[in-house]
């Protein structure tokens, strides 16, 4: 049955509270984050940073990158490219999964409360294990699917209205905000493909170039891998991309109906 | 979880049934078929109300009314049975569990829309 209360080893209590001592400024702004040690006994805690905000960058990456710099080494999360286009950033920050790196500070009314993604096992402390969303991508077959040789002498080409279906799609940088937003997704993402692997299953169905349409569908048609979409929408709401997943999951549905 | 097999395995599990497509599609057809069934309902009942025993079985004797309440007590039920199952795989994890409460929702709802029909033909065809 679905979980509805956390064991007590998972229980989140109150961690510690790291002052601001020597702050320039009465420009502080406390950051609350989830923590969590595999190699302790130690339930999950909330620790909390004071962060003076005249002395740091303006997004909320750039605070976790000055707490774990000035503060706190012990600090624990994935980053790289730092401008929204790597999605290892990805957390709850504020009660929606976003990109900590595209997400300002200022957008955030009182303290900043930064949460790992939801219902993922968690490595380290912000640190999700993301090895079966991998896999699920990996399971739709993310490349270009032909029996017809490439041309010799060119690429293979597509006319400017078909790239247009593509727009949308392609954009994708697979940070796992959608799909760990999305219930469907806790209660069975074991077998529901979730959000982000569907929006990217429906980027090579659109594709023109592909020819492996008719067996992409067939490997769709399945009450687990795409209908336990409710459409509740959650993917759409927080893709930090502003992509809409819902629509690429409808246009899933029709294509399986339209050619029944 | 001391499985060796490879994530892509776990995540490609059994593989797909065919049918998703196939148990939604009756679902959005059964809910439309509904609208009509259901207002017909609501409008009829509204007119029936406070009339005595012998008129609601008259009304209920004519052909075309009839035909419709079976029409609706069966759309409801077979989209009831659809919806139900839906929550119960969306929630009820425990396999041996899940086919129990599966098998028995579909058996209780063919015993409850079996029995609207036939009272219904009862009153029809006048027992």
């Amino acid at each position: 049955m679905a979980q509805f209360v956390l064991p007590i080893q998972s229980r989140v209590k109150e961690g510690m509270t790291f002052k601001a001592e020597g702050a320039s400024s009465e420009n502080i702004k406390r950051f609350r984050i989830y923590r969590w040690n595999p190699e302790t006994e130690d339930n999950p805690r909330i620790d909390t940073y004071e962060v003076d905000m005249d002395n740091c960058g303006p997004m909320v990456l750039d605070a976790l990158i000055k707490i774990k710099e000035e503060i706190d080494p012990t600090l624990a999360f994935r980053r790289s490219c730092r401008e929204g286009i790597c999605g290892s950033c990805a957390m709850n920050i504020d009660g929606t999964n976003t990109l900590a790196c595209t997400k300002p500070i200022a957008e955030i009314k009182g303290d900043v409360r930064i949460y790992p993604l939801p219902h993922m096992e968690v490595v380290k402390d912000l640190i999700p294990e993301m090895t079966h969303f991998y896999a699920q991508y990996a399971s739709i077959k993310p490349w270009l699917q032909t029996r017809t040789p490439a041309p010799p002498d060119r690429e293979r080409l597509q006319s400017k209205e078909d790239r247009l279906k593509l727009d949308g799609l392609y954009e994708c940088i697979l940070c796992a905000c959608c799909s760990t937003s999305c219930p469907s997704y806790w209660w069975n993402g074991d077998r529901y493909l979730g959000p982000a692997t569907l929006l990217q299953a429906y980027r090579w169905i659109a594709d023109s170039r592909d020819e492996a349409t008719g067996e992409r569908l067939d490997e769709l048609d399945d009450a687990f891998k795409v209908f336990r979409c409710h459409t509740i929408m959650n993917c759409t709401r927080t893709c930090p991309k502003g992509l809409n997943p819902g629509l690429a999951i409808a246009e899933i549905k029709k294509q399986l109906v339209l050619r029944k | 979880m001391s499985s060796l097999r490879s994530p892509l395995g776990r995540a490609l599990g059994q593989g797909s049934t065919g049918e998703g497509a196939h148990h939604w599609w009756l679902m959005r057809l059964s809910s439309v078929a509904m609208v009509p069934l259901m207002l017909w309902l609501m409008f009829s009942l509204a007119a029936l109300a406070g009339a005595d025993h012998a008129t609601v079985t008259a009304w209920l004797a004519f052909p075309l009314n009839t035909t419709l309440m079976i029409l609706a007590v069966a759309t409801l039920f077979f989209h009831a049975n659809m919806g139900l199952q839906v929550i119960i795989e969306d929630y009820v994890h425990h396999a041996g569990l899940k086919f129990t409460t599966l098998i028995a929702v579909k058996f209780a709802l063919i015993l409850l829309a079996v029995t609207g029909i036939v009272a219904i033909l009862r009153i029809a065809f006048g027992s």
